[in-house]
């Protein structure tokens, strides 16, 4: 450890965090393009696509919600989806106060505005690796990562809009979104749990995809964590 | 599409302030009290739970193909899952499925 880090240990929180977060704006930009594009295709105007990056920012449930007002499913089931989508941010919620929990709650109202799915993983898997981090660096590490993403998903998210009639449709963008949340997920497979839960998961959403609105999405979701859960059950079980 | 712009703003409200009480719930709200650890356990898997079952039809049934079977993306797919749990490292997962994607349109490329 430097001296300057010894001095401002916050400030070198931060900026570690920052380092660890830029990577990530390479797949948090094709992502945001993508995003506008399909907006502007779904016939939202400017400023609902530009809301929806700003106040979701979830990508993953603005896709779901865009693509099901394409389909004119009924606003309740619009919002079901997206949000259901959304419902891992409560485990991400949940997991982070062991971490942050005695932060000012202005901090925590702001991590939480910035809890996705690249700023919780990459910032909780620092916090394993470093028990001794003070609440303070923690924080500030978790505003580093979110530094250079937050505003990439905001800004290419206009640029998709503007460009995206100029984007070939042979750049697949559309597999870039498939490509990010499976490379997200298979690092996750920890246990026979987690990998019964995601084969569940596949199973039951194939088998219910002709279901409308999403609808087979939450059913397979709810019938993959019950299986985790009771596969960990099982097998913490044998352990003994 | 159907809607109006009045309720395309409605869902965006919703879906900003439905997300951001998700996001702020345990760690705002609920903070140290005790949860019941099956609720814990059933929250760990979730996202192993959703994200699966969200990409499985975009990967077999791609829009893009007009939701034909499309042996690039499903190569792609599996180079993501299968560096993924080989290096357990996400941005080499990505960079496996993205190089999949595109060497593959580029070999079939007329």
């Amino acid at each position: 450890m430097t001296t300057s880090t010894v001095k401002n240990p916050a400030k070198s929180a931060y900026w570690a965090g920052l380092r660890d977060g830029l990577p990530y704006i390479f797949m948090a930009a094709p992502f945001s393009v993508l995003f506008g594009v399909v907006a502007m295709d779904a016939g939202l105007s400017v400023g609902q696509a530009m809301g929806f990056s700003v106040l979701v920012i979830a990508g993953a449930s603005q896709f779901a919600a865009v693509q099901m007002i394409t389909e004119n499913a009924g606003i309740a089931f619009v919002l079901l989806a997206a949000l259901a989508v959304n419902l891992r941010m409560a485990m991400y919620s949940a997991s982070l106060v062991p971490y942050l929990g005695s932060a000012p709650l202005w901090q925590r109202a702001l991590v939480s505005y910035l809890n996705f799915d690249q700023t919780y993983i990459t910032s909780v898997a620092r916090y394993e690796a470093r028990p001794e981090m003070a609440v303070p660096d923690r924080v500030a590490y978790f505003f580093g990562v979110a530094t250079p993403i937050t505003p990439v998903w905001i800004g290419m998210t206009l640029v998709g809009i503007l460009a995206g009639k100029a984007i070939p449709e042979a750049w697949a963008l559309d597999f870039i979104m498939p490509i990010m949340f499976l490379a997200m997920v298979a690092p996750m497979m920890k246990s026979l749990a987690h990998v019964a839960a995601a084969g569940a998961s596949v199973i039951v959403a194939l088998v219910l995809s002709g279901l409308p609105s999403g609808t087979g999405l939450l059913i397979a979701a709810a019938v993959a964590m019950l299986t985790g859960a009771m596969v960990e059950t099982w097998t913490e079980k044998r352990a003994q | 599409m159907t809607f109006s712009s009045t309720e395309i703003w409605f869902i965006i409200a919703v879906l900003g302030v439905g997300t951001y009480l998700i996001r702020f719930s345990f760690l705002g709200l609920i903070g140290d009290r005790p949860m019941h650890p099956f609720v814990l356990r059933l929250l760990r898997f979730t996202p192993v739970a959703v994200l699966p079952g969200m990409v499985a039809p975009l990967v077999l049934w791609p829009a893009a193909t007009g939701g034909q079977p499309d042996l690039i993306r499903i190569l792609a797919a599996l180079a993501t899952v299968g560096v993924g749990l080989w290096t357990r490292n996400v941005l080499w997962a990505i960079a496996a499925g993205v190089v999949t994607l595109y060497a593959g349109m580029g070999i079939t490329a007329p």
